[in-house]
Order: structure tokens, then sequence, then C-alpha cells
């Protein structure tokens, strides 16, 4: 009980503290709005481009055109080889066969100049096309190396794959990424030192409360923890806005482009539980860094 | 009952100024006891050394069985929480109102309200201003001030009272009314060690007197002996 009974006349002088020292609690609370609001942008992106990245890397496959005078038995055993090489993802849709007379097929269906072309190239010793195996990989960053070893298979006739795309697409996601965490750090710091400057300043304008404080027996606890509360209040009060505008911004663009953007090039994660987990560090991030300066404070003006 | 027993007490300044020159000195429990001296002599220093608020040099310095001069600084409020303090500028807040400004005290060590309500209430009828709970500081005069400020020094109920030129800024004939609340607060037990230049009220009140003089303690009277010549 007497914990609950100082624990509300900590929140009731804080909201006080602020309300009485607005302009500079407003200043505060923006800086963390600003922070917070670039935090949520850049954990949009990031987890977007993640997930982005994880699907190209499962997507993504090395193709391996056969000789054109191949046997079966070949093509069967070459199968086998690129099964035994490293980095090779396991199961039998790692692995797909693409042979020469169902991409004829295929042509021929596209349109009717194909159709005209290959019709006559029933037998399998007529088709000039290529038997292509279809592999898919485990690490995306060794695609180069399977490349090259798959390439050494006899039989295999020219492999390719789009490591020149891939390497440039992660390059860009991880300049993203990196940028906006240094940014997110950047803020985060010069929130902190904001969230200091106001709580010194409240040390100050309430100097002879503190002293009063300290005369009738208070100690030091009872002295920082409402200050702490101050900031811990400025933080949560500066999450506000920007959870709602991550909630509402997010859902509104997934359903409006139904999860997709460019195109179908960009899957966007579904709204939810990512909004619930980015309101949650978001509103954990105001608090810790509120606390983190009045702290920073108390301790560097109070001297106790 | 020895109270506070001062061994030894020396005090030296940052600055090279000795205040308190050793210093040896008891009080008993209930004493109600004037410390006089002129400007300089160390009658502030040697209250302050009382409440922690300056640390001696050398010595002990026991309130209540604990040595204040060994106490660590986070533990300070330890013997604020047994003593009460009351200043010449009474070191009222101006935004709370006179009950909030004693209930205060209280607040900090979350005491649920009605036990709040009673306390302040009971010390505002014992400095008699009941009727003026709900003014503000700036509103009352400088006695009424320094009632509440000695109501907010007593509602914790604290053995000692410790009282720095509390009469200082007021007039005669308040002063004698201030210095009849402490009178009967002491009645009811508790000690009160009041520094004053007011060599006119010491001549009423008839208490034990402790003169000071550049630090050492000049002579003392005990309790009626104290006749101040008039020049």
């Amino acid at each position: 009980m007497k914990l609950i009974r100082i624990l509300f006349r900590n929140i009731r002088d804080s909201f006080k503290s602020i309300i009485r020292n607005f302009s500079l609690s407003l200043a505060s609370i923006s800086c963390i709005t600003i922070t917070l609001l670039v935090v949520a942008i850049s954990m949009t992106l990031s987890v977007n481009v993640n997930s982005m990245t994880k699907k190209i890397e499962e997507d993504v496959t090395i193709v391996a055109f056969l000789d054109v005078d191949i046997t079966e038995e070949r093509i069967a055993e070459i199968e086998e080889e690129i099964r035994k090489l490293p980095n090779i993802q396991e199961g039998k849709e790692a692995v797909i066969l693409d042979d020469k007379e169902s991409i004829r097929q295929e042509m021929m269906d596209s349109s009717s100049t194909y159709e005209q072309i290959m019709q006559n190239w029933e037998d399998r010793e007529d088709n000039p096309l290529k038997d292509a195996y279809h592999i898919k990989i485990v690490d995306i960053t060794q695609m180069g190396k399977t490349s090259k070893q798959i390439a050494q298979i006899e039989g295999v006739a020219v492999v390719k794959d789009a490591q020149d795309m891939v390497d440039q697409l992660i390059g860009v996601f991880d300049v993203i990424t990196k940028g906006t965490y240094a940014i997110v750090i950047a803020l985060v710091l010069v929130t902190a030192f904001l969230i200091a400057n106001t709580i010194k300043i409240t040390i100050f304008s309430r100097k002879r409360e503190i002293d009063i404080m300290r005369l009738v027996g208070a100690s030091n606890t009872n002295i920082k923890i409402p200050f702490v509360f101050e900031g811990l209040l400025l933080g949560v009060l500066g999450s506000i806005i920007p959870i709602a505008i991550l909630a509402y911004g997010y859902s509104t663009l997934y359903t409006k482009f139904d999860g997709r953007l460019f195109g179908k090039f960009v899957t966007l994660v579904k709204p939810e539980p990512f909004i619930y987990i980015v309101s949650g560090i978001l509103i954990l991030i105001g608090v810790v860094v509120g606390m983190f300066g009045s702290w920073r404070a108390v301790r560097k003006h109070l001297k106790i | 009952m020895e109270l506070i027993r001062m061994r030894h007490v020396h005090k030296v300044y940052k600055n090279g100024v000795t205040a308190i020159h050793d210093l040896d000195l008891s009080i008993d429990k209930g004493e109600f006891v004037f410390i006089i001296g002129a400007t300089g002599c160390g009658k502030s220093t040697l209250i302050k050394m009382l409440y922690r608020e300056e640390r001696p040099t050398s010595g002990q310095i026991l309130v209540g069985g604990i040595d204040v001069a060994k106490i660590k600084n986070r533990k300070i409020y330890k013997i604020r929480r047994k003593l009460g303090v009351v200043f010449q500028d009474f070191k009222l807040l101006p935004k709370l109102t006179v009950y909030e400004n004693v209930a205060f005290a209280l607040e900090i060590f979350g005491l649920p309200k009605d036990e709040i309500y009673n306390k302040v209430v009971r010390v505002l009828e014992l400095v008699g201003l009941k009727n003026k709970a709900k003014q503000y500081p700036t509103h009352l005069s400088g006695g009424e001030q320094q009632r509440v400020a000695i109501a907010r020094a007593i509602v914790n109920g604290p053995k000692i009272l410790i009282c720095d030129e509390p009469t200082g800024n007021l007039d005669e004939k308040t002063s004698m009314e201030i210095m009849n609340v402490l009178e009967a607060i002491n009645k009811l037990g508790t000690t009160i060690i009041m520094v004053t230049h007011d060599t006119e009220i010491v001549n009423k009140m008839k208490k034990r007197v402790i003169e000071l003089d550049s630090g050492r303690i000049l002579r003392e009277y005990k309790e009626g002996e104290y006749v101040h010549e008039v020049d």
C-alpha cells in the first residue's frame, strides 16, 4: 500500500512538473516523437528489406544448361552430381529439370511465331534447345562459387546466375539498413541529451523544494524517483504520435496496395503482429531514453 | 537522559577558517537550550553539524546514539527524520497551501491520506493556524509563516527541534508568540535547541544558555541563571 501511494504521488508530481515546465517538456516530447518516428520508419524499412532479402534468397536459382547432344542417362547422373555439391538446398524442389521438350512446348504456347519455327522439332535430336536444371542454393553469398562448381560438371554447357543483380541489391539493402541504424543511434543520443537538459532545468526550478525535501528527511531515492518518473513520462508521451502514425499509416498502406509495392516486386510484411511489436519497441525506447536522460541529469546536478 | 553529546569537536572550513574549536557539549532529553554569541562565533556551524548540513573536521557528535560525524551522505535522511529544523527565512513552498506545506513532510514517506490529515490538523492546532490551512504562505504574516515552518518541522514527531534564529525577521511581539509556541512544544517533550541574537528573548525565557566565542564555549548558564546586562 505504502509503495503504491508513493508511486501515485510520484506520477502526480511528474505530471505537475511537466505542465509547470510546459514549453521545455514540449521540446523534449517533440524530440522523442521525431526520433521515434524515424525509428518506426527505419524499423518498417529494415524489416521489409530483410523479408525481401529472404524472399530473394529463397527464389534465386542457378540455371545450368546442358549440352545439346546429351543423353537422358547423363541428365540423371548430372542431377546426382549437382545434389552432392555443397550449398545446394535439400528436397525434391531444389533441383528441377526443365527438359528441352517442355521448354519447346512452353515457347510454342507463348507465341505463334515460335510455334511456326518449333513445330518441326518434335524429335529430341532435332530440338536445338538445351535441357536445363534450376538449382536452389542455401547461401546466396556463395552463389559464384557454386556456379563454378556446377559449370565444371561434365555435360553442363552454360551456367547462368543472377550474381551481379543479387550482389547489387543486397549491397543497397545493406546500405539502407546501416544508414538507418546510424541515424537512429544519433537521434537517440540527441534525445537523451535533450531530456537530460529538461530535467536539469526542472531540478534547478525545484531546488528549493529539493532542499526542503532533504531537510524533512527525504532519502536520495525519495528525491530522485520523481525526476526519473518525469523522464519516463516524457518518453511515453513522446511515443504516442509515432505509434499512432505507424499503426494507421502502415495498415492503410498495406490494405491500399494489397501488401505489394512497385507491381509485384516488393511484398510487404503483414501489419499484424508487426505493428504491435514495433509499437512495443517504440514505447520501450521512449521509456529507456527518457529514464536514462533524467537519471544522468539527476546524478550530475543533484549531487547526492 | 543524554540526547546530544559532542566530544572534542573541531570544524575547519576549506578556506582555513576555524569555526568550532575543541568543543564539548551535552544536552539532555526535554531540555530547552539557547545558543548565543556574536556573529561569526560558530553558533550556526554548531547546529548545522547536528543535522549534518556540515560535517565536523574531527570529534564525535552523538545524536540519539548515532554518530552524526560518521554517517554516510546517503544515510543523512535517517538523522533528519529524527530532527525538525526551523530557519529565519521559513523555507516554505509558495505554491503550496499551509496544509500542503506541512503535509509535504509526510507525503514523502507515503503515509495514508487520513493519517496525514490527522497529524497536520493536530500540529496546525498546536501552532494556532488551523483556520488558515487553506491559505498560501504569501498571504500570511511573518509570524504566521514561521508557525507554519514550525508545524512542518514537528509534524513527524521529532525528538529534537533545531531553530536557527527563528525570530530574526520578526518584531518583538510576534517573536514572543513564536517563543510561546516553542515552549508549548518543549513541554510536550521535544528537546529544543535555538540559536539567537535576541538577548531580550533569552532574558525572558530563563532557559539554559550556552554562549560561544570564536568557536569555543565562553560561558554556560543553567536555567534561570542568565541575565543580560543592558548597557
